[in-house]
């Protein structure tokens, strides 16, 4: 072997270690690296059992209600295997509308999720005005639709 | 293939490139000026108005192509990096730190246009998903390669570790793309699948010219700070003195 030889190998060696390490503690890390859970996923338990954490889905149509005279409002998220009922007093965001991807930070008491933050998840898709993307022709392929733009890593 | 070799050969020896990087870099800049040009006058005034975002969504005819250039001027730097080390190739190392504070710069825009982008969007100027920590990550392994290179006496020392620097630090470069796929981020996924993209094609010419731009930017000002680079590397040779005339 020649000198250079060596060192490719070295060179390779190194770089087999770095990312089986990094693999791996990516691996362990995984439920960590998570920014929010859905909502099957919170009823499959995977939310921390006390304090704060964040939860996204898709705002279902006709779940928002306003009270009158306050800022207050309630809506529900879905996943279209589970909904779950929040409730948030503040601003909300420009985007926030029925069939968007919201990601809420806050905690459960008593069945209810109470945020105290809204954000809007922004999906992949980019058309002019007039067309209606959140209007497909039937109602499955919506569902995957708007399941695709919520789910990101939901696949692992 | 010989004359592949050859090719490769020459290129590789210091002066042959300082030569031939003078009317590459100035075809580069040319090139880049026209495209940037033609894909901002598309981006921004022939371009219709997104169907929720509205004007706002232009931003992107900055953000996507500095993101992209992040990501393609770190896996340059790695490569360098690994020519370097295996193969002694002085001009690689020369490539790889002129490569740096691009990038650096090209992460910065990013971070910067996705965070003003996502005040009104989102509601938060600044989130710690997968997406936006591995990008800001990204851009103290830059800072981390500027730094470590020159803080050595000697100019070899200093590109060696900062090539180890960068080898292992590519690592980031596979998350920050896929993160949006292996995590639930709030960041979006990707618009392109393969070949196809989920933006509207009036939407999405001026932002594949202005990724093109960006990409003979970037290639012109490599070439340009990697003259300087192989000067500052080879200041006791024969013809650094003929070339600089002292």
């Amino acid at each position: 072997m020649t000198r250079r030889h060596q060192r490719l190998v070295m060179v390779l060696l190194m770089l087999g270690c770095v990312a089986l390490a990094v693999g791996f503690a990516l691996r362990a890390f995984n439920g960590d690296l998570l920014y929010y859970i859905t909502p099957t996923q919170l009823y499959d338990g995977r939310a921390p059992a006390h304090g704060q954490f964040r939860l996204g889905g898709i705002v279902e149509k006709g779940s928002v209600r306003r009270l009158p005279g306050s800022m207050t409002v309630n809506f529900t998220l879905t996943d279209y295997h589970h909904a779950v009922p929040v409730v948030y007093t503040g601003i909300l965001p420009d985007l926030f509308r029925v069939g968007q991807g919201i990601v809420v930070r806050g905690r459960m008491v008593n069945g209810i999720f109470e945020a105290t933050q809204v954000l809007a998840k922004h999906g992949a898709k980019y058309m002019p005005p007039g067309i209606h993307p959140l209007k497909p022709s039937s109602g499955q392929e919506k569902m995957l639709a708007l399941k695709r733009d919520l789910a990101g890593g939901a696949r692992s | 293939m010989t004359a592949i070799r050859l090719f490769f050969h020459r290129l590789a020896s210091p002066p042959h490139f300082y030569e031939l990087s003078k009317p590459w870099g100035r075809a580069f800049a040319w090139i880049a000026l026209v495209l940037i040009l033609v894909g901002l006058y598309g981006g921004l005034w022939l371009a219709p108005r997104d169907f929720q975002q509205g004007n706002g969504y232009r931003i992107m005819y900055v953000h996507v192509p500095s993101a992209w250039m992040s990501l393609f001027v770190f896996m340059v730097m790695a490569a360098s990096a690994f020519v370097g080390l295996v193969w002694r190739m002085r001009l690689a190392y020369a490539v790889a730190a002129a490569s740096a504070p691009l990038g650096a710069a090209f992460t910065a825009v990013a971070l910067v246009t996705g965070s003003l982008w996502g005040k009104p969007m989102w509601g938060t100027y600044w989130v710690w998903d997968a997406r936006l920590t591995s990008e800001l990550i990204l851009f103290f392994l830059y800072l981390g390669f500027i730094t470590l290179n020159r803080s050595f006496e000697d100019q070899q020392t200093g590109d060696r570790a900062a090539a180890i620097l960068a080898l292992v630090g590519a690592i980031d470069v596979p998350i920050v793309h896929y993160s949006v796929d292996w995590w639930q981020t709030l960041h979006q996924g990707s618009s392109f699948k393969g070949l196809t993209s989920e933006i509207a094609p009036s939407m999405l010419w001026p932002l594949l010219v202005m990724m093109a731009g960006f990409m003979f930017y970037y290639g012109w000002l490599v070439l340009w700070r990697a003259r300087s680079e192989i000067l500052l590397r080879e200041a006791d040779r024969e013809w650094t003195r003929k070339v600089v005339g002292s």
